[in-house]
């Protein structure tokens, strides 16, 4: 049993290698250059006002944010009025500035004035298309039901996204479906789609030529950008509030565009774009804070590995336990096992955004706690299963032989079943762990880093070079899982098992 | 030693083992023999505590066995089954150990016990290190044996336990147990199917047909006072072995 306690050390360890500090402010961001630039300025006041601050940057969807802003997991992120109205507040009257004020209020939470532009949807094409066909408004697209309309997802599920579009410009497209936005411009460039939604602000209308078709209908609302924060920071950081809503009016389209275009064209980082923009426009000097590769992949490695250890090692701690009810109670077998398999059904990205009120509770942290305790749900069911199967695989004569031995029960399981059970058991582990360096990336999407913040960076700014700082180490790791359970195998199965027998 | 009362088991619809009656008497061999199927290995396990019977009550040295008491009870039992029944992630030392060591035995203790066994049984002391994997099938059923008497039981309850084995390395292993059994003189109780392997090792043979006792006595009196047809009928499917053991004391 000693080779267990050496297992348990090397899972401890890099649980203690990566403590975190609390910082007193979270900025977020949604999954876009133009979020993620307007947050870094947010960060950069707050450094200038001497208040610690995380960004935790690029989260996945405005819904990932509102919960998390009112669970208090962030304090503060940009955001669209049409969006709040569309998203947030769907079927409720909150058509003027004042009562959308109001509706925020019962969440406590506060909405600063317009920063200055109005970043709406709109429909875009490219150029050269556009002017072979003729189309030149939302309309004309009537005319060409060959095109292939490929939307946002998020704009798919809004109010006043496609189908509501459809209707009111009455489009005949038939199989229009949604689409990871930063992959559909890839998409458009490439000509494999040939029209979908389009920020006003969007650094890629001037990258990629595009051309955005005029809404003749208004059928989109206004999106002003503005700062949602909790009210609270009102009185925690009365002078980052201020500095805050100082920003109202200063921002306007064209030099949003110009943000938007230095990173995404030049390869700006946000965080010297936001810091520029302060210094010129405010005359306040901050640090930029590039990043640096070596360092970042080597935390990356560190956060994806902390994830992935922490949940398997808790997962083991639940499931193994489980697994052995399981063999023993036959009543029980099946709701356990139907349980831990209903859990894998639910979507990774849906059990991230559910987990993180119930998360909460017990963490203020984003990101990390949900990916962790997404992660463990994720590998209760193989090591349940293998543990159950492992145990009731067992032959009858072993099973007798112990029991006619006249040993107390947890004896026999301790000495005899699990042993005999090892290699099954492990083997459901060594499943757990491979699945698992490959869903951590997905905790990129809530912020909880790993390898999965350069893929999720790399795929927004549509930078490879970005996204293989992510996706090469992962796939590394996951060989390298693999080959460390041999060692594992070694140290855990006893040497007994791994003997051909002789005659 | 051991008594059966009025005992019987289903399994399901079929019946195991119908109001047996039973007397173990102490420091002879008794065998159960009769077809597959008759209930024998049942009784067995019944008298372990393995099962428990749908009615009726077996005693151990005087005491009802209960599933309260059947742990400990079973420590003096030694129980060796057909194929063995190590346990492969263990070495044949720790097979042998591993209730000695849940009690707390000391280190000499136990080696001092594996030392006489492993005497006994004519098991070669390297062995021990080896798993049961590396072990030929009479090894194992010496270790098997040995794992038995580890706790110097008073009963020894054996379900063929040199049925897995081919016929010479058989037939060493019956003489070798036969002197082990008169060596300690100990209660044991043998399942058999087969009436040379009863008649060369029983002092009372009990034959059983389809959960009910057919006969019990000596295996002269079933050869020349069967009690009914089917005794006749058994002996003589297994006549033309006898010839042989029939003249053995």
């Amino acid at each position: 049993m000693s080779r267990l306690w050496i297992v348990a050390c090397l899972l401890c360890t890099p649980a203690i290698a990566a403590a975190a500090e609390t910082p007193s402010i979270r900025v977020g961001s949604k999954a876009f250059t133009e979020s993620v630039v307007l947050a870094e300025i947010v960060a950069h006041l707050a450094e200038s006002k001497g208040v610690a601050v995380e960004h935790i940057e690029g989260l996945g969807g405005t819904r990932l944010l509102w919960e998390a802003l009112l669970a208090g997991q962030i304090d503060v992120y940009p955001e669209y009025t049409g969006t709040l109205r569309e998203e947030i507040f769907a079927g409720e009257s909150v058509d003027d500035a004042e009562a959308l004020r109001e509706a925020l209020a019962r969440f406590d939470l506060v909405m600063t004035k317009p920063l200055g532009f109005n970043n709406t949807y709109v429909i875009g094409m490219k150029e050269d298309l556009a002017a072979e066909r003729g189309i030149r408004t939302i309309r004309d697209l009537r005319d060409h039901p060959d095109l292939i309309l490929r939307f946002s997802n998020e704009f798919m599920m809004r109010a006043d996204g496609w189908h509501a579009l459809a209707r009111r410009y009455h489009l005949p497209h038939a199989d229009v479906r949604g689409l990871e936005h930063a992959l559909a411009y890839e998409a458009l460039d490439k000509g494999v789609i040939h029209v979908t939604d389009l920020y006003a602000t969007d650094a890629k209308v001037r990258k990629l030529r595009l051309c955005r078709l005029r809404d003749d209908a208004s059928h989109f609302p206004n999106y002003d950008a503005v700062y949602l924060y909790r009210r609270e920071l009102e009185t925690r950081t009365p002078g980052l509030v201020s500095a805050i809503r100082s920003l109202e009016g200063w921002i306007d389209e064209d030099r949003m565009m110009d943000m938007n275009v230095r990173v995404e064209l030049d390869g700006w980082p946000e965080s010297r774009v936001a810091a520029g923009f302060l210094a010129e426009t405010r005359g306040i000097d901050t640090r930029s804070r590039d990043p640096r590769w070596f360092r970042d992949v080597v935390r990356y490695t560190v956060e994806h590995l902390h994830m992935v250890v922490l949940s398997l090692a808790a997962a083991m701690l639940v499931a193994i336990p489980l697994g052995v009810v399981a063999a023993n109670r036959e009543n029980l077998a099946q709701p356990i096992l139907g349980l831990v398999g209903i859990i894998q059904t639910i979507p990774s990205i849906a059990l991230l955004v559910l987990l993180i009120r119930p998360v909460s509770y017990f963490s203020d942290e984003l990101g990390f706690p949900q990916a962790v305790v997404a992660l463990f749900l994720y590998s209760l069911l193989p090591i349940v299963r293998n543990t159950h199967a492992g145990l009731r695989g067992i032959s009858p004569q072993l099973r007798e032989s112990s029991l006619a031995l006249g040993l107390p029960r947890w004896v026999r399981l301790w000495r005899i079943e699990l042993p005999l059970a090892s290699r099954t058991i492990l083997a459901g582990v060594k499943t757990a762990a491979v699945i698992n360096v490959g869903f951590a990336t997905l905790g990129g999407f809530i912020g909880a880093g790993g390898y999965g913040e350069p893929i999720f960076t790399g795929i927004r700014l549509n930078n490879y070079s970005v996204i293989l700082q992510g996706a090469v180490p992962a796939a590394l790791l996951a060989l390298l899982v693999q080959g460390g359970f041999e060692f594992v195998d070694w140290l855990v199965v006893p040497r007994g098992l791994r003997l051909k027998p002789s005659g | 030693m051991i008594q059966l009362h009025d005992i019987s088991k289903r399994y399901g619809s079929a019946c195991a083992v119908q109001n047996v009656d039973l007397d173990v008497a102490p420091g002879r061999t008794t065998v159960l023999i009769g077809p597959s199927g008759c209930g024998k290995s049942t009784l067995l396990r019944l008298m372990m505590g393995l099962i428990r019977p749908d009615a009726g009550t077996v005693r151990f040295e005087g005491q009802a066995l209960t599933p309260a008491n059947a742990m400990q009870l079973r420590r003096k039992m030694g129980y060796v089954i057909q194929d063995g029944g190590l346990f492969p992630h263990l070495t044949a030392r720790d097979n042998c150990t591993l209730v000695a060591r849940y009690l707390s035995w000391s280190r000499d203790r136990m080696e001092g016990r594996l030392r006489e066994l492993v005497e006994l049984t004519h098991f070669p002391s390297e062995g021990l290190n080896r798993y049961p994997a590396q072990l030929s099938g009479g090894q194992r059923q010496r270790v098997s044996l040995m794992r038995a008497l580890m706790l110097d039981p008073d009963v020894l309850l054996m379900d063929e336990p040199l049925g897995a084995l081919d016929p010479m390395i058989r037939r060493n292993l019956q003489e070798e147990l036969r002197s082990v059994f008169r060596a300690l003189g100990k209660t044991v109780v043998m399942v058999t199917h087969d009436l040379a392997e009863a008649g060369y090792f029983g002092d009372a043979i009990v034959l059983l047909r389809r959960g009910e006792i057919a006969q019990a006595g000596s295996l002269h009196e079933l050869l020349h006072a069967p009690a009914d047809p089917f005794v006749t009928q058994f002996v003589n499917a297994q006549r033309q072995p006898l010839v042989v053991s029939e003249g053995t004391p």
